[in-house]
């Protein structure tokens, strides 16, 4: 019974570490506009889906995740030069219904371009998997975990140490003062959508192995890392990783002890509950309205 | 002046040949009707279908038609919904006033229509698998795909085979992982067989190791998973990462080459059935089916991307109702429907088909073929 139960925990650490991987791209553009980006599990099916492609055409693994991620930053970019700023001084939810159709459209593009065959990547070091006392875990399961760990550092230090985190934090606080310091908003937010996306293609190019990828890979990745987001505290870093992690445990616990028919819906009633206990996720913080 | 007269007499005939040509095919085409899921969810079985017919159908009047007449193909996306698919019956029927109908992609939009099929008594071929589409046999339906009842008997008669009686089951969360499902339950008694474990996973699922940790923990002989898409490919390297040694069944959801190529060395070994165009290459000369299947493969591939079996059923359906028509001298609804019915030894992409009043779909269990993955290739069990 106990390597049934360290088997299942392992299962729910490495289905929530991809969860809070792309939970991550989350925050950046949170922390930059309030605005919850919906096309986030697109950026992470574009950097998937390119790479593949790159890889393809025979480019070694290392530069085809490289020119992924430009690829992406570049829809990135565009999605905030042609859709969000366009639409400057509407309202957080306007914006965030932009980026649902932002995120149909690009759903759309990937359709035209690759099709709808699924495709995946080789794993990095191999298929074999790794025993610990009885339960089994894959080495790509590993890289996932250890690059999430060290994009929380290095989200975390940005925000906190560098003057560029501390202007684009500034921005989501007022924009009109962060103006008036000689902040550009403008620059700052292409910069938010630009590291969004890039966190979102490594996400995707560190996952496709294991989760594989189509042109709609990006509804069911971006909800489940929204989730973990929302869960875990959106805007905090390492929020995104506790909830991300907590999900993955969650479904694989009500699928090993519960029914594997209702592990979602498992998941999901205690997500409601703890939000209902902490609207502001475990690890957000209260949100103080200034007058 | 010579000159001049001769070119306005060939104009004034090419006219007039003009206009006769147009007066024969005008009021007197072969209208096919079609409503296939060629956008949406679906979208990998109608995609195929409508190029299959498109194809096939230009191909045909580039040959001078059926009975001297042209074909028309007049289509309709459902997008797989249901509710749009009762619209464009009614409208294939009383607007475009078709001859017959072929589709839809998928059992929810056939068996949607199948009540005004019976009122408006047009022949109708349906592309989907369920077998609820012929049990019990409807008068103006019909249905060329394989079920899956048919796909759980050809895995449970090899697993009875090789002495296997405990099994378990895991199954996806999609309309055709779930009728495969219900089958399978049903069935396996008549083979001897118990189901052990009776596990599912959502289609989208990343991981399946906390289900199959479940059912590595049953006394199971051998697993069977009946799956779609990229799911099955996940549960098969899952099974391979808990270092299960049971023997994999798959169901012909996945006879497909991105399968193998989606789960890789973890695929050696996989069973499963499917339809003789997943592997014509690998078909025996003398294979009664080789012909057919080499035909149609090398036809699409020139145009298009890799053949699918959904394609061939679209392949299938429309001979049938090419030889229906002929057989019937004309397009009669009545003549026609009885013409569809007295199909036999027809040799299509999917299997010989012998259909009667009792058997609108005419394919008997030997037309899956059972296949195991050697070396990341399909080899043809016996």
């Amino acid at each position: 019974m106990s390597d049934y139960i360290l088997q299942f925990l392992i299962s729910g650490i490495t289905v929530g570490s991809i969860y809070a991987l792309v939970g991550l791209g989350f925050t950046i553009i949170y922390n930059a506009s309030d605005v919850v980006n919906f096309a986030q599990g697109e950026f992470v099916m574009i950097g998937a889906m390119s790479a593949v492609s790159f890889s393809i055409a025979g480019i070694p693994l290392i530069i085809a995740i490289i020119m992924a991620m430009m690829v992406t930053v570049l829809v990135g970019f565009a999605l905030n030069q042609f859709a969000i700023k366009p639409a400057k001084g509407a309202s957080v939810v306007t914006t965030i219904i932009i980026t649902i159709g932002a995120s149909i459209f690009l759903r759309g593009a990937a359709l035209l371009i690759w099709g709808k065959d699924f495709y995946s990547l080789p794993a990095f070091s191999g298929e074999q998997p790794i025993h610990i006392a009885g339960a089994t875990i894959l080495p790509q399961n590993l890289w996932v975990m250890g690059v999430s760990v060290l994009l929380v550092s290095a989200v975390l230090w940005f925000f906190k140490y560098t003057l560029l985190g501390k202007a684009i934090l500034a921005c989501s606080c007022n924009r009109t003062a962060a103006q008036m310091v000689g902040i550009n908003v403008g620059k700052m937010m292409l910069l938010s959508y630009g590291l969004s996306a890039m966190l979102g293609a490594l996400a995707g190019v560190l996952i496709v192995p294991i989760t594989f990828s189509s042109y709609d890979a990006g509804i069911m990745l971006g909800l489940k890392g929204f989730s973990a987001a929302i869960l875990g505290g959106i805007g905090n870093p390492i929020g995104a990783i506790v909830g991300g992690l907590l999900l993955g445990v969650l479904e694989s616990l009500g699928a090993g002890f519960i029914s594997s028919g209702y592990k979602d819906a498992i998941a999901f009633a205690i997500i409601l509950f703890v939000l209902f206990v902490r609207p502001s996720g475990l690890l957000g913080h209260e949100h103080q309205e200034r007058v | 002046m010579r000159s001049k007269i001769a070119t306005l007499l060939s104009i004034t005939s090419l006219c007039c040949s003009i206009m006769i040509s147009s007066q024969v095919y005008a009021g007197d085409t072969i209208k096919i009707g079609s409503f296939l899921a060629v956008t949406g969810g679906a979208s990998f079985l109608g995609d195929p279908e409508l190029k299959t017919l498109q194809m096939y159908i230009d191909k045909l009047n580039k040959e001078g038609g059926v009975l001297g007449k042209k074909i028309e193909l007049v289509h309709y996306d459902t997008g797989g919904n249901p509710k749009k698919a009762v619209n464009f019956i009614k409208r294939l029927v009383k607007k475009d006033r078709v001859d017959v109908i072929i589709g839809g992609s998928t059992s929810g939009t056939t068996l949607a229509v199948a009540p005004l099929v019976k009122k408006f008594k047009i022949p109708m071929i349906s592309l989907a698998g369920s077998i609820k589409i012929i049990e019990p046999t409807q008068k103006w339906l019909f249905k060329v795909p394989h079920t899956d009842r048919m796909a759980a008997a050809k895995v449970f008669a090899d697993m009875q085979k090789r002495g296997f009686t405990k099994v378990a089951l895991i199954s996806g969360s999609g309309g055709f992982d779930k009728s495969g499902r219900t089958q399978s339950l049903a069935l396996a008694s008549k083979y001897n067989i118990k189901i052990v474990a009776d596990e599912s996973y959502g289609n989208k699922d990343t991981d399946m190791t906390a289900q199959l940790t479940k059912i590595r923990a049953s006394d199971a002989q051998a697993i069977l998973n009946f799956g779609f898409g990229k799911a099955p490919a996940i549960v098969t390297k899952n099974i391979k990462q808990l270092g299960i040694k049971l023997p994999i069944y798959q169901s012909h959801g996945v006879a497909s080459k991105k399968y193998i190529e989606l789960s890789g060395d973890a695929a050696n070994g996989v069973r499963l059935p499917a339809a003789a165009i997943v592997v014509a290459n690998e078909l025996a000369d003398d294979d009664i089916q080789k012909k057919v299947t080499m035909a149609y493969k090398t036809q699409y591939e020139a145009k298009y991307d890799q053949v699918s079996s959904f394609g061939a059923h679209a392949y299938d359906a429309l001979m049938i109702t090419i030889k229906a028509i002929k057989q019937a001298k004309g397009v009669d609804k009545k003549a026609l429907r009885t013409a569809i019915e007295r199909t036999q030894n027809y040799v299509g992409a999917g299997g010989i088909f012998n259909m009667s009043a009792d058997d609108h779909m005419g394919l008997k269990e030997d037309s899956f073929k059972l296949l195991e993955i050697v070396d990341g290739r399909w080899q043809i069990v016996n």
